[in-house]
Formats: C-alpha cells, structure tokens, sequence
C-alpha cells in the first residue's frame, strides 16, 4: 500500500537549493535507491519524505495521504540514520522496543514484536548490552530492527552501511534486501556507493545537485545512460571528444583529436557539433600488435594494475588520450608496459552525447 | 624619527622575547619532570589554599563542641536549623530544576533573535550580589512599596516562604545555563529517531531527551542545593524568624565557637553523602519509558500545549526571579531627577565609602578571576584528562567541597586557619583567599567539562605532528575552549562581586559593595530609600555592562 509519490518537491537552505524540483513516484513493496554523491541533495531528499523538515514548494504523498504538514512520529515510517542515533542512555532490547511502548502498545505485545524484529536481524545475544558496547554491524542491526519494530511499512535508510567496514557491509546489504523483501516492504535507501545500489535496488534514482537525472533500473542505468555524469557515475566510463564528421540516421562517425575516427550509434546529433563518445573500460577487447578491427585505436600500455579478478590497463593512444581498460585476468592473454597494442570496440556498445555546455570537468564533477 | 624607530626596534625586541619564551616553554613542556611539576604545584595550591584552610579552620577548633555538646537546648536548636537547611535546599532545586528545564528549552531550541536577550536575562539575578537580592525581595514580596500595595497587607513576610523564593531565584541562572549548554551539545538526531518510530514531541523529550542529558540535571540539581546549603548574607535579610544553618551559624558565632563548628561539619558531611546519593541513584534511576500514554501525550505536543508551557515558564521567570531580583533599582530611576542622584556622584558621605568599595569589589574580582585562571587551568585538565591516575577522580570530587560549606562558616574557618597559622595576615589577602575558595570549583568545573569534550584524538595529532605538550595546550586545547574559559570567568567574577556572607565573616576593616550595602539596609548608616535603590542600581548597572561587554566578546567570535 506505502507507495511515495513526490511532486515538483523543492528545498532551499539558504541560498543553497539542496532539492530541486524533484518528481518521484516510489512503487508500492519497491526496493528504491537513491545514488548520488555527497552534497547532492539525496539525505535532504528522504529528511523531507520523512518528516524531518518540510518542503519549501511540492507535495509529498505517502499512499494517497498528502503528508506535507505531517509530523515524522504520524508517518508510519521506519528510518535507519547514518550513525543509527541508538539512544545511548538504553540497551539494545529497550531500543528495539521503544517504538511499540511508545506507540502505547501493551507490554507483552512490545516484547513480542522485539522478538521477531531480532529474529530477522539474527541478534539474539547481548541485548543487555549498550549501544557503546556494541561494534559497529552490531548496531547496525539493532537500528535496523529498532526501525522494523516500529511497524511501519515504509522503511527509510540513510546510508544505513556508511559507517561499517567492507566485509560487514557487502553481507549486511543483501541482509536488508531480503528482509524488506520478506516483510513486503516498501524500502527507500540513500547511498553515494554505486555498487551497493546497483546489487540491491529494484529501481534507482541519481542525484546531481538537488536534481533527479535519470531514473531506471540498475541495467537501465548500466546499459543506457542519458547523461555524462550517469555514465561516469554508474560503472564509468573513458570520455573520447570529438565532434560528428559524418551523420546518417543511426550511424555517425565521430572524429577524435588527432584525426582519429570512430564509428557511433547517433541519438540525434549533427555533422559537425562537439560530441563525446562514452566507451566502459570492460567493452574493449586489447590486442598486441596492429590490426584492422572496426573502431581499432593504437596505442602503448603506460600501466598495468592486477586486482584480482580484473586487470586494469592504462593506454596512451596515438593522440595522447589516456584510456582506461579492465579485462578479465583469467580469461585473457596479459600485456606488459611498453607493449604496442590495438584497441577496439563495437560502435554498439559505446554512448554518444553532445559535448556539456558546462564543460566536461564540470559535468563529470562528484564535489 | 629617530624616537619612533627606537620604538619599533623596542617592539620587535619584545616580540622576539616572547617568541623566545614561548618555544622555551614548548621545549621545558616535553620533560616530564616539568609537566608533573605545573600539574602537582597545581594540586599543592589546591590543598593549601582552598581546600584545607576552611576545612583545618573548623577542626582545629574541635575542642569546642564539647561545650557546645553540653548546652542540650542550644544542640536541638542546631539540629532545628540543619534540618530547615536540607528540607528548603531539596524542594528549592528541585523546583528549580523543573522550572528550568522549560526554560533552557525554551533558550536552546528557538530559533527566534529576541532569545538572546532572554538568555541574557535569565543571567540576571546571578550578577545581583545576594545580600542585595535579598534587600530586593523582601521590597518586592512584603514592604509596602511592592507587590503588596495591590492587596493592601504584606503578600509574604519575612520566613521558610521569603527564604525558598530567594534560593529560588539566586540558583535558577544557574541550572538554566547548565541545561541549555546540555542541549546544544547534544545530537539532535536523537530526537529525529525517536520521532520516526511514533513518539510525540513531548514523548520524546521525557524519554530520549532528558534521559541523555541527565547528568546535566544531576549536576544542575547539585549545583542549585550546594548554593543553598551555603547562601548566607540574602537569607539572613528574608528569614525572619526562620533559622537556617548559616543564620545559625551567623547568630552564635560571636558567642558559642562550638556552633558553628558543629553545624558546619553537619552540613558539609550531609552534603557529600546527598550528593552521593543523587548521583547513585540518578545514574540507575531511568525515566519511565514503560508507560507511555500515547493520547495525552500526544495532546501534550499540541502547539497550544507549548504555547501554555511557554508562557507560564515566562510568568514565573518573569514574576518569581527577574522582577524581584531587579525591584531594589528600581528607585533609582525615581532618583535620577532629583539631589540624590547628584549627590550620589559626588564625594560626599555615604557616597565616598560606596565608590570605593565599588572599586575594590571590581578589583577584588579581576584578581581573583586571574588567580583562578592560572591555578584553575592546570586543574581542571589533571580532572578532565585523569593526568594524575586514579588521585584525579578523588581530586574530581574534592574540587566540589569548599562551595558545600556555608560561606560564612567558610569565612569564619579561613580565618581561624589564616590567624593561627600567620598571625599578621593582611585582610585583603584573606578577603582574596575566602572569594578564591568559593569561586574555584565553578571555574574548575566549567572548564573541566570544557576540555572533556574536545576529543583526545586532536590532541594526540597535534602530538604526532610534532607539538610538544605546552605546544598542544597553546594551539589546540586553547583555541577550542577558550570561550569556555571566558564563561568560567564570568561565573567567577560575578560570583566574587557578589558574594557577602564570606566576606562579612573575614574582614573587619575593609568594606566591599555588597557589605556596605548590607550595612546600607540594615540602617547602620542613614540613607533613604532612594539612596539605596541608587546603591543597588550602580551596582548591578555596571555589573550587567561589564558582563554583556564579555557575552559579546565571547558570542562575537563565534562558537566552536
């Protein structure tokens, strides 16, 4: 039923608009991220869902409830804080419970519903224990059930894993995930971590200065960016610049610096307007030596990095731009430094964009 | 020419001096030897100056009680007034906690520019010295010139009722100032999480809130019955009657030693033990979480609800402790047109006496802020940082002793100490050393808390980064509590400006302002009304100025 629907949502501090006419619609038991990174409105964005402040213009629906002036403890929502908030003067039980006791449920049903919220978050130990006492994935399931326990059918986590190491956090995700999953919850989660938003969202939305600007899912996002900064944001991206020398309907030919020429799948530019040429480091496939491939660009290995499961090259190519290119290390004949090697990719499988009137540096900026 | 560059050179010369004391100081800093030597001479200071003089000063006149044993009508007597201390001290913070609490809310959350001139209000009856608050409520509450014109008969005489309203009004800055530091400190997100899972404001005030700052009301509570227990020159002006330990203590000084020795000892010890006590329990006591009352509470978060807290909050501000603390001035403004007003400039007595003990009250002050400072200082980082192992945690509650002891019983102690110890003491040293000892441990309280809260990971960069630890206390620890220290000051400086009892029992030749006006009241010198109100009015005029002139110098700079 919790479905969140937000429309034209704006809120300024200051001079400073930390959420810029923001249209949302957050579907009912969806498992909804939204990714941008720091400063970009994204924590103001689920405060005002929540309660916490209110919206300068817009509306906030939750269901069919129009919730602008609706105080946070009337919203029915679960909200998870970046440093938990577990109130420090109570132990983990009297934190998970305080929802029910102060929502005046009696005593039995309270410890009731603490038991199956610890249940689902498998902590059963130390409930005695202060939240000081505790390490940090610990607390993190005690704020996640204490969330849970409250009742609610909208859960709401602000960078609920931005606190915890890596090991922790990687296991924890898929946690949350399943137990939003299990309870038919309808989860809106705040992260600048593409990864972690891209293994666990059934949706995304990415932030930019208080402005939504692509919504989709994470293959959506992945295999067809609308913008610069979706494409560098969300797995990134090698930028080539250029502009278009030949346009056809489908096809353009786009000329790189130093009269390099590549073949691209035109989206509506015109012969002779700047353009970029978005390639993901894993499409290129590296080949010692020179050969004749379509979009083939020669170059020499400048660096190689092993990361296990990837090697990461950097190429000088002919014209001096720097690209970067990961291919599997296992499945795949290695390069040294120095090597000459060719490079090539499927028109296919790059994206095409018009150059950014802002500039690239600004577009691709994550301050 | 020649002259201003023979003074520049004269300039530079001196700031090369200081650069070169200060990177001596850094380097002597690193020697333990040294570091230990600043931390112990501060403790000896301690122990000599402060703690031990008013505590050997009773004792050493232990041979008194028996006498005192033997008169059995005298003891019960005691016993009376001890009891009166305790009861009116425990009702009186508690009520003054419970009314402050509102009102440091009030302060801390609004976001309202008219705020700072309440919180600068709310300062008030703590730069009125107390004998003349005293003066200003028995004006207010029972002569004809207050409040009791409107009903035609005394509204309150002179007793238990007059004595609570006064410890009401004298401790209510107090515990205001120390809750509201307690509420900006602390993380607002607390809150925010205890709204999202379906607690009301009010809710979530009673069980997030004030369940974190506890330890703020416990040390507020301890604060406002520590003043109680020991507040003597105001409550003998409003008593009446009414005996409490220190008027005891005031009545029998002259004619029975043993007294106040016993009723001393009796209040010091009754007070460690009830501090012990609250402090005990309040760490184990929980607010009630259990019941919550979701409806009335909910009706309790109602901004009609606040609305109404808000304003009877204000009324008793307003109608209990700013107007009767500020009623004894107010013939000042009467005076302004008239002789008394330009009498009261010139040199003539009793005016001649006034000002000068106005100025020596002012330097009196001044000189005892720096002592604190420089003695305080070294003090409070050994209590905040446990430099001295488990000696710092026995220091932590010795600091708070010499303010449990009735300030004339302090007086009177430090001078037994002082006279047999060094026969020829000069009065203005004992005056010093009385005001040094009441004032201590709010400075080194202030500040303590202060350094607490700067995280020992800046000092330990600031280490590995290469400053040695004199170093470290000049750019880190400094910078960040040094507004902490402007406000320790503050309290010292109106404390001492303002105290009477003490003073009243150790000298006998030097007047301050407060005892010149206490003599003033008490018709030991002919002045009108008029004259006293202008008395009052000077006083507090200059006080407020000096105080608001520190405020913005402290809330200029901004906060940390």
């Amino acid at each position: 039923m919790p479905d969140v629907r937000l429309v034209n949502v704006t809120k300024r501090f200051g001079k400073i608009v930390a959420v810029d006419k923001v249209n949302l619609h957050i579907k009912d038991k969806e498992y909804f991220s939204i990714l941008g990174p720091s400063g970009c409105g994204k924590t103001t964005l689920l405060r005002l869902i929540a309660g916490l402040i209110k919206p300068d213009e817009g509306e906030i629906y939750i269901g069919d409830r129009l919730v602008n002036d609706v105080p946070p403890e009337d919203r029915d929502i679960g909200f998870v804080f970046q440093t938990f908030a577990l109130f420090p003067h109570m132990n983990a039980w009297e934190n998970v419970i305080y929802g029910p006791r102060v929502k005046g449920f009696d005593m039995r049903k309270a410890e009731r519903i603490g038991h199956e919220v610890l249940e689902m978050v498998r902590l059963h130990e130390r409930l005695d224990a202060f939240p000081h006492e505790l390490s940090g994935g610990m607390m993190q399931r005690v704020a996640v059930a204490r969330a849970l326990a409250a009742g609610a059918k909208l859960l709401l986590l602000d960078e609920p894993l931005g606190h915890l190491d890596a090991k922790v956090r990687n296991e924890l995700r898929y946690e949350i995930r399943r137990m939003v999953k299990d309870l038919e919850l309808t989860a809106i989660h705040v992260t600048h971590d593409q990864s972690e938003a891209m293994a666990i969202s059934d949706r995304i939305a990415v932030m930019k200065k208080g402005k939504v600007l692509q919504v989709g899912t994470p293959q959506e996002l992945y295999m067809n960016p609308k913008t610069i900064f979706v494409a560098h944001f969300i797995g990134g991206a090698n930028f080539l610049e250029g502009f278009v020398a030949e346009a056809a309907d489908e096809k353009a030919v786009i000329e790189l610096r130093g009269g390099l020429r590549v073949q691209a799948v035109n989206k509506g530019l015109n012969r002779g307007e700047r353009a970029v040429l978005a390639v993901r480091p894993e499409v290129f496939t590296i080949r010692g030596g020179k050969s004749q491939n379509t979009n083939a660009l020669q170059g020499v290995i400048e660096r190689v990095a092993f990361e296990g499961t990837n090697l990461r090259y950097e190429v000088r190519l002919e014209n001096q731009d720097l690209i970067v290119i990961v291919a599997p290390s296992l499945s795949h004949e290695w390069h040294r430094v120095g090597e000459r090697v060719t490079v090539s990719f499927e028109p296919e499988s790059a994206h095409l964009f018009a150059y950014p009137e802002a500039g690239m540096r600004e577009e691709t900026s994550v301050e | 020419m020649e002259k201003k560059h023979v003074q520049l050179s004269i300039r530079s010369g001196l700031v090369g001096l200081l650069k070169k004391l200060v990177e001596k100081l850094d380097k002597l800093s690193s020697k333990s030897a040294i570091k230990y030597g600043v931390y112990l001479t501060a403790v000896a200071l301690f122990f000599t100056l402060i703690l031990i003089p008013p505590l050997l000063g009773i004792l050493i006149k232990w041979g008194t009680l028996l006498d005192f044993f033997g008169d059995s009508e005298l003891l019960s007597r005691a016993m009376d007034a001890v009891r009166n201390s305790f009861v009116v001290a425990i009702v009186v913070s508690a009520l003054d906690v419970t009314a402050g609490v509102p009102m440091a809310w009030l302060i801390a959350r609004s976001r309202s520019a008219w705020i700072n001139v309440l919180d600068a209000l709310a300062d008030v009856p703590f730069i009125v010295p107390t004998a003349v608050l005293g003066y200003s409520l028995l004006l207010f509450w029972y002569r004809p010139e207050g409040i009791s014109a409107l009903f035609g008969s005394p509204l309150i005489s002179p007793g238990w009722l007059l004595v609570a309203l006064l410890h009401f009004a004298f401790s209510y800055p107090v515990v205001v100032r120390v809750i509201v530091g307690a509420l900006l400190d602390y993380k607002i997100e607390y809150e925010q999480a205890a709204r999202t899972l379906g607690a009301p404001p009010f809710t979530t005030a009673r069980t997030v809130t004030l369940g974190i700052i506890k330890p703020s009301l416990i040390a507020s509570f301890i604060l406002a019955f520590a003043r109680s227990i020991s507040e003597t020159g105001a409550t003998m002006m409003v008593a009446g009657a009414f005996v409490n330990g220190p008027i005891f203590i005031q009545n029998t000084k002259e004619t029975n030693v043993g007294a106040t020795v016993f009723v001393s000892l009796i209040l010091i010890v009754f007070s460690c033990l009830i501090f012990a006590t609250v402090r005990y329990v309040g760490s184990r006591f929980k607010m009630p979480v259990k019941g919550a009352w979701p409806s009335l509470e909910r009706k309790l978060s109602y901004s009609s609800a606040t609305l109404f807290r808000n304003s009877v909050t204000l009324s008793i501000f307003l109608a209990i402790v700013l107007v009767p603390s500020l009623f004894a001035a107010l013939p000042a403004f009467e005076a302004l047109p008239t002789d008394a007003f330009r009498k009261a400039l010139s040199d003539v007595p009793p005016w001649d006496d006034y000002w000068q003990s106005l100025v020596l009250s002012y330097s009196l002050g001044a000189a005892v802020t720096v002592l604190n400072i420089l003695i305080g200082l070294p003090m409070a980082i050994i209590v905040a940082r446990k430099r001295l192992g488990n000696f710092s945690s026995l220091l932590n509650v010795l600091v708070d002793i010499p303010i449990i002891v009735p300030s004339v019983a302090l007086g009177i102690s430090l001078k037994f100490f002082w006279k047999e110890t060094i026969a020829f003491i000069p009065e203005t040293l004992l005056l010093i050393f009385a005001h040094l000892a009441i004032t201590y441990p709010y400075f080194v309280r202030s500040m303590a808390a202060a350094v607490e809260r700067i995280s020992v990971e800046l000092e330990e960069a600031s280490r590995t980064l290469g400053a040695k630890p004199f170093c470290v206390f000049r750019t880190v620890i400094f910078p960040l509590t040094k507004y902490s220290m402007f406000s320790g000051a503050i309290m010292v400086f109106t404390r001492s400006v303002s105290e009477t009892g003490a003073t009243m029992a150790v000298v006998t030749k030097l007047k301050t302002a407060p005892v010149v006006l206490v003599d003033w009241v008490k018709g030991k010198v002919a002045v009108s009304p008029l004259e006293i109100g202008l008395g009052c009015g000077f006083l507090i005029l200059i006080s407020f100025i000096i105080l608001l002139a520190l405020r913005l110098v402290v809330r200029g700079k901004g906060r940390y």
